[in-house]
């Protein structure tokens, strides 16, 4: 279908056909249609996602026409689930939308089943208890979860799953993976072929600066003893031999290989976080691992044998000033030794499913080949249930958060004072504060005019109780910021619902393409300073 | 909870304007009068109608403001549907500023959007004052650049050189590419501007010419081979359109071809495209996320309501989530936002006598003067033909060469330093002429 796809083309270029197919297989919930919720789920249906289904049971009302962009003048009155639904679905009929008028609180209690036919839940403007509840759900049924949540100027967005493998994080800067350091021996016998010291000007100064680095490395390892420059003098003096091989300063060949030196010094084998990943895995898969782990698993046996303390070539160069030969050969290279250790990881892979009674061919070809590409990049999310957040946060973190760090006090400049850095935090703590309230008193704090002294004095006695059943120094929470909490009053402001979100949209598409990392923690969006704040509990 | 205030379509707004609090601007007055002069009397321009420019409508609409404009020359593509919400498929070849405040007016009753579509270029510098904020949706350093300079030029220094308050013509400006973004305020004469702080962008990428044509590497190379030189040779005088499909097309067979001859793998159409029209991949949500922050911080800045940005945030969605605020701090010799070195001269002092004087000024110390008044040259020491040109200007008085306008903002270039040491540099002069009534000053 080509239309379609060209409606989607400034995105696919992030995500690929591959990561389209993935939103448009998925299903995804919404409780709380009021305007996070709406936006969060705008950004997706623009998208493309599979199916939604709108979960909401109040009706709108004159103030959500104030706020919501998917509710007009004649909706008042109306289901708020069925005006939005039908605004989402005029804005994509590619989309299947449905919505049902009920309230999200009602569906956790009495039908915790329905949550199960989606892939994931967006659930918006939950209070505490709630938000537990539903917790529990989805994580038996390993349904993915994300919270998202407007207050004032002031939001929360947190995943959670029980754990979310990346394979295509698709980092931003990552380092190559060329071997200057522990090259095989194709690419050696490939570098003997060229003479550095040749007398041809216009070859040596096109000659790729790979091809400068593996020569000059191993000439360097030849007059010490096997040994690459680890100190600082020596690097210095591997940069200065680079130097002297030039024959005119213009070479950008020469010059690329010095900035490039560097690679030639960095640790042979994998990296720490790859090696986390690797003992995660632990020793046994049995036919219940995910493809995933099978895959770690495989890469582990590679990593011992074929691959001598490295993870399966990448396989791409990066552009290098060269010849048009040199490079395209040496590319053909690296191709050819990334598809030879792809072939080995497919073998690898393929004994360890018949090992674990499984189809040896049941992980695709494509999915092993990117594994083995993306294998120095992969990554492994796991989050907390919120009720093991709520009731033992990571005590010294929390505890670092809440304390003032360079600003112990507010700061003047040009008469605009500078909050503390702790302002997210503390924005964290008073809205689980104002959830306890609420069950106190029936009430948001400053929800009501005419009651805003009795209800900060109150807000202020239930955030000091929070942070001594937390073990927190109660008094990191500035008087300020409770007083603003109460201004706050519960409302949901359309900015900040938009910026929420965004936030929580991006999320749900990382979550669902699986691809690109997914936050880890609890995202609190700070919109009065905008100095916002991941907290890891 | 059905209560009064649940009955106002202001509900939840009406919690941060009608409220006091103590995390708030220095010059807020809570209360309805703040309310009703945000939906009556305060205007704002939107700059751009695509992918931040439909959600800037949106949420400045849902934040009080009632008078909005949006200017933006270009017209709905198929590929903008995934992220400019406020388009349908059936827009596809309209005004996207027409569009946008059509529909936004039609969901958000009570708002008023004029939509401009035309060049920011096309409208005069006056418009621009008629605001009393400016939020930029812009997908160019070029056009920012000029909006920048545009709302500085606004600016008025009292004889302290501080920013006279009433001149300041406050931006909120938004970008954003993939994962993302960025969000600042500029305060002329407060913040940086635009200008004290362009090493922020980074220049665009450009292939050596010796690459395109010798040794090509990489399907780019091929692309633009056939891009930038190929189409001139088999085309000359045609130029190039990338709108134009037959066009695209010629370009990527051309590239596929050159890929042949010289093995390169990779040329695709999509690649094609995404090189010769500079692609920048865009997705509804960091649009949604930046523009959020653009509008909270306009609404923030011009009702009080709470403390502002400091002044630059950077979000960056790609590996988890971060966002960073910076406050950079301004270029007192901004040659746009800065208030210039003060002249204060005779009415009768030649062009000439003038660049006699820039030699000594303590400040300056320029030789090799060139002198440019509004965009046009009084004098300039080169080219040859241009000096030729402006040379009978030097015997005329400075204060006629300006219109006699009693003070006002001179460019100059010219070499400073000592000896050896000399420099190519550009300063901003205010010249003020004396025994003129100050209180003339021009200005909004």
């Amino acid at each position: 279908m080509a239309e379609p796809k060209v409606k989607y083309d400034r995105q696919l270029r992030i995500w690929g056909e591959q990561g389209q197919a993935a939103l448009e297989k998925a299903s995804i919930c919404l409780l709380n249609c009021g305007p996070t919720g709406s936006e969060t789920l705008k950004n997706l249906v623009l998208g493309g996602v599979g199916s939604i289904t709108v979960v909401d049971g109040f009706k709108v009302e004159v103030g959500d026409l104030g706020n919501n962009f998917m509710v007009d003048e004649s909706s008042v009155g109306e289901s708020k689930a069925k005006c939005v639904c039908a605004f989402l679905q005029e804005l994509n009929d590619a989309v299947k939308a449905k919505f049902i008028e009920d309230c999200p609180e009602e569906l956790i209690e009495t039908n915790p089943s329905f949550f199960s036919q989606f892939t994931l839940v967006i659930a918006t403007q939950l209070v505490a208890d709630s938000m537990v509840k539903l917790d529990r759900i989805c994580r038996e049924a390993n349904i993915i979860l994300i919270f998202a949540r407007s207050y004032g100027l002031m939001g929360f967005v947190r995943i959670s799953v029980k754990e979310h493998t990346v394979i295509e994080s698709k980092p931003d800067h990552f380092l190559d993976d060329l071997r200057l350091n522990n090259p095989w021996p194709e690419l050696t016998r490939f570098t003997e072929t060229i003479d550095l010291n040749t007398t041809d000007a216009v070859v040596h100064k096109h000659t790729p600066y790979i091809i400068i680095l593996v020569k000059i490395a191993e000439e360097w390892a030849n007059t010490h003893g096997g040994n690459l420059p680890s100190t600082r003098e020596e690097k210095r003096q591997f940069k200065d031999l680079i130097k002297s091989k030039m024959i005119t300063i213009d070479e950008e060949n020469y010059k690329e290989a010095m900035e490039a030196s560097f690679k030639v010094f960095s640790p042979r084998g994998i990296g720490a976080n790859l090696q986390k990943i690797i003992d995660d895995g632990g020793t046994e898969i049995d036919s219940n691992s995910s493809d995933f782990w099978v895959m770690v698993a495989a890469l582990k046996e590679f990593i011992a044998n074929e691959g001598g303390g490295e993870t399966p070539l990448e396989g791409s160069i990066p552009d290098m000033t060269s010849s048009t030969e040199l490079y395209v050969n040496l590319q053909k290279n690296y191709q050819a030794k990334a598809e030879a250790d792809f072939l080995v990881m497919e073998r690898r892979i393929g004994n360890l499913l018949k090992k674990i009674g499984r189809d040896p061919a049941s992980i695709s070809k494509t999915n092993i080949k990117s594994f083995s590409k993306n294998a120095r990049k992969l990554a492994v999310c796991r989050y907390r249930l919120i009720e093991e957040e709520f009731n033992s946060p990571v005590q010294p973190e929390l505890q670092k958060y809440l304390m003032d760090e360079d600003h112990g006090t507010l700061q003047e400049a040009n008469s605009l004072k500078v909050l503390p850095e702790n302002t997210a935090a503390g924005l964290y703590i008073l809205l689980r504060a104002a959830d306890r309230f609420a069950v106190n008193y029936n009430k948001f704090p400053g929800q009501f005019d005419g009651v805003m002294d009795e209800d900060i004095s109150r807000l202020k006695t239930t955030a000091v109780g929070l942070l001594n059943d937390l073990g927190c120094n109660s008094s990191a929470l500035s008087e300020d910021l409770i007083n603003e909490m109460c201004r706050y009053g519960a409302s949901e402001l359309h900015a900040v619902a938009a910026f929420v979100g965004g936030v929580a949209s991006q999320e749900v598409i990382k979550l669902i393409t699986r691809q690109f990392i997914p936050m880890s923690g609890t995202f609190i969006f700070n919109g009065i300073d905008n100095k916002s704040q991941l907290l890891l509990l | 909870m059905a209560d009064s205030a649940s009955q106002s379509r202001s509900r939840d707004l009406d919690k941060l304007l009608l409220r006091s609090g103590n995390l708030v601007g220095p010059t807020f007055e809570p209360g309805t009068e703040l309310r009703d002069a945000l939906n009556e009397f305060v205007r704002v321009l939107v700059i751009g109608a695509g992918g931040l420019g439909c959600e800037l409508l949106k949420d400045l609409a849902f934040s009080g403001f009632r008078n909005l404009e949006v200017i933006d020359m270009d017209r709905i593509e198929v590929t903008n549907l995934n992220r400019q919400f406020l388009f349908r498929l059936g827009d596809v070849g309209k005004p996207k500023a027409e569009v946008a405040a059509k529909r936004v007016m039609e969901r958000v009753s009570g708002v008023d959007i004029k939509p401009h579509f035309c060049r920011i270029e096309d409208k005069p510098i006056s418009f621009y004052n008629d605001f009393h904020i400016i939020v930029l949706g812009l997908d160019s350093v070029e056009a920012r650049s000029y909006i920048n300079s545009v709302a500085c030029s606004f600016l008025e220094y009292d004889s302290d050189d501080n920013p006279r308050e009433e001149s300041i013509k406050p931006m909120v400006d938004g970008g954003t590419e993939g994962f993302k973004g960025h969000a600042r305020i500029i305060m002329p004469g407060v913040t940086p501007c635009f200008e004290c702080t362009i090493w922020l962008f980074p220049p665009q990428v450009k292939f050596p010419l010796c690459t395109l044509a010798e040794t090509p590497r990489t399907a780019a190379h091929c692309i633009e081979y056939a891009h930038l030189i190929k189409w001139d040779e088999a085309h000359s005088g045609k130029t190039f359109d990338p709108d134009d499909p037959e066009h695209m097309q010629w370009v990527y067979s051309e590239a596929v071809k050159r890929a042949e001859l010289f093995g390169i793998p990779g040329v695709t159409y999509s690649l094609t495209q995404g090189v010769v029209k500079n692609i920048i991949p865009a997705i509804a949500s960091t649009n949604a996320i930046i523009s959020a922050a653009c509008a909270l911080e306009t609404l923030k800045v011009v009702s009080g309501c709470s403390k502002t940005l400091t002044n630059y945030l950077t979000y960056n969605g790609v590996e988890g989530l971060h966002t960073k605020v910076t406050e950079f701090v301004r270029d007192k010799d901004c040659l746009v936002c800065g208030p210039g070195v003060l002249i204060e001269l005779e009415t009768s002092v030649t062009l000439k006598k003038f660049i006699d004087l820039l030699e000594d000024h303590p400040k300056l110390l320029l030789t090799r003067v060139s002198v440019t008044y509004r965009g046009k040259n009084l004098y300039m020491q080169a080219p040859p033909v241009l000096e030729e040109m402006t040379r009978s200007n030097l015997d005329l008085p400075l204060f006629e060469l300006v219109s006699k306008t009693p003070r006002d903002i001179v460019h100059v270039t010219g070499a400073a330093g000592k000896g050896d040491t000399k420099q190519s540099c550009s300063r901003k002069l205010r010249v003020v002429f004396k025994g003129m009534d100050v209180d003339m000053a021009g200005g909004a």
